[in-house]
């Protein structure tokens, strides 16, 4: 296994070989908060991550499985495309932010923002999500095993939203809907998959009431 | 591959890579002569997020009741030697003068106010950065790497310290707009953030009689919790009080003779972090800075919930 110690190797380099020609697997040692730690990559390759790190790691991961052995900072997977980052500690704010597709999961808690704007990710969170989680989502499935802030779901489009602990005041046109047996379902393969422990059966669903005025075919012509 | 979304996403992430906060606080007194080495190495991690200027605030060795302990900052060259002859003539008390860089921390058997009120008539280019009986605060222009050099920080021991590195945005880039901001006696405020309502807070602060002297919105907040603090709120009190009276983006560090208290703003956009070990109590903006510290493998790190006052050794 290749290694990558970011005491000595610059993480520049790091992304450079994930972006040229990267094969097998690969383990980056001491990554002390380091920002933008193995962002970009477009290959099926597997990233083990041994630590703490910093703003953005994993952003715009496209195939790639990455695992953070620590806590990540801010905008952890942003943009994630495909693939999977996992992180075993907890996520600062913004994770997940915009991604389009692929799996983030986050073993321990996600602070504010959890998958703002996201596009298409699926985000499964073991612990608890901070205020304004899936703030304007659009598209994909934001889980949470413990409790959500408050102004969860704010502005939401299409995105699916399911918790199992206490929620706090909703965001605008967000409401909870009917967990009917194909969300169970769904929801179901999506805790085997990630291998997360939690009954789907215990989880409420939110979604948009698609009342906010942007739904409105009459304010077309306002553009 | 998403580069649209990055880049629009960038307006909402990057604008908080603005000023770097840093503290400290040693629960194993025998890490005290090493605290200036610590917060250097911190210091200078959060560079990327305030090249502007940079700055301290550090506790150490505090004086008896009869004393007081002034930090003074010229911004010219001055004959300090005389400085000390002047004022141990005029107040007939010993005086000690320690010159760093453009700095000079005075301890004199007097009290604080009237050392302040001389300086403010006999010399008023000099510029009282700090007045307690512990707290010593040093702050200048430049990059944190050239702060921590000039000023020997790796020099300087100590119980518990703060650090900021400054990116202006709403202010001109001086010593004087620099932070650590002095908020009454042992007492300081370091701010990542902005405020939108600083100058209606400043005509009424200024109206409770409150000496704000730059333009800064920094030192508003600085100048809001000493106006709290005069009218016999406790810190945890005036905090609270902050969280409806400031209006803004802030994570605020503050530092009292004992130990220092945190808190953000209840958006919460700008970023903190905290740690723990046996040795030691950490915050900073990021992570990388908290890395520096010895036995950070084995912290416990959490990041500081929004609205919530975190205090140490109060």
């Amino acid at each position: 296994m290749k290694v990558f110690d970011l005491n000595t190797d610059s993480v520049r380099a790091l992304n450079q070989y994930l972006h040229d020609s990267p094969s097998g697997n690969l383990s980056v040692t001491n990554p002390a908060g380091r920002h933008c730690i193995a962002c970009g990559i477009d290959d099926a390759v597997e990233v083990s991550i041994d630590g703490h790190v910093g703003y953005y790691c994993a952003g715009m991961n496209k195939t790639a499985q990455i695992t953070i052995g620590g806590n990540a900072g801010p905008g952890v997977a942003e943009n994630i495309m495909s693939g999977s980052v996992r992180i075993k500690g907890n996520a600062s704010q913004s994770a997940g932010a915009s991604g389009r597709g692929g799996t983030l999961v986050i073993e321990g808690d996600a602070s504010a923002r959890c998958g703002i704007s996201m596009k298409g990710v699926d985000i499964v969170v073991a612990g608890s999500v901070g205020h304004l989680s899936a703030f304007m989502a659009q598209k994909g499935r934001l889980v949470v095993c413990g409790d959500a802030g408050d102004f969860l779901g704010d502005s939401i489009y299409e995105a699916c939203i399911y918790v199992r602990g206490k929620v706090g005041e909703l965001g605008a046109d967000c409401i909870e809907k009917e967990m009917t047996a194909a969300h169970v379902h769904g929801l179901e393969d999506l805790l085997v998959a990630t291998g997360v422990a939690a009954n789907a059966d215990d989880f409420r669903r939110y979604g948009s009431a698609r009342k906010l005025y942007n739904f409105d075919i009459d304010h077309a012509d306002d553009y | 591959m998403g580069v649209h979304c990055k880049i629009a996403f960038g307006t909402l992430t990057a604008g908080r890579i603005m000023c770097g906060i840093v503290g400290i606080y040693l629960k194993n007194e025998s890490l005290q002569p090493e605290l200036g080495g610590l917060l250097a190495a911190m210091l200078v991690e959060m560079s990327d997020r305030g090249p502007d200027s940079a700055g301290i605030a550090l506790y150490r060795d505090p004086v008896p009741d009869s004393s007081c302990k002034l930090t003074l900052h010229a911004a010219n060259r001055c004959d300090w030697d005389a400085l000390r002859t002047e004022m141990a003539a005029n107040f007939q008390a010993d005086v000690k003068l320690e010159v760093r860089a453009s700095h000079a921390v005075v301890v004199i058997a007097a009290p604080a106010a009237s050392v302040q009120d001389w300086l403010g008539t006999q010399h008023p280019e000099l510029r009282v950065m700090s007045a307690g009986s512990a707290i010593e605060i040093y702050k200048e222009q430049g990059l944190p790497v050239e702060f921590v050099r000039r000023f020997r920080l790796s020099e300087l021991n100590g119980t518990h310290a703060l650090g900021h590195t400054r990116m202006a945005t709403e202010s001109a880039v001086t010593t004087e707009h620099s932070h650590p901001f002095s908020t009454g006696m042992d007492l300081c405020l370091v701010h990542n953030g902005s405020l939108s309502n600083h100058n209606r807070l400043r005509r009424q602060l200024r109206d409770e009689g409150v000496d704000i002297q730059t333009d800064n919105d920094s030192e508003v907040a600085a100048g809001y919790l000493m106006w709290r603090l005069r009218e016999g709120d406790s810190l945890e009190e005036a905090l609270e009080r902050a969280l409806t009276d400031l209006d803004g983006f802030y994570t605020f560090a503050i530092g009292t003779k004992h130990g220092f208290a945190v808190l953000r703003d209840p958006i919460a956009c700008k970023p903190a972090v905290m740690a723990e070990t046996e040795d030691w109590v950490a915050m900073a903006s990021e992570f990388r800075a908290i890395a520096q510290l010895p036995g950070v493998e084995n912290a416990m790190i959490w990041e500081p919930s929004p609205a919530t006052v975190y205090s140490w050794g109060q």
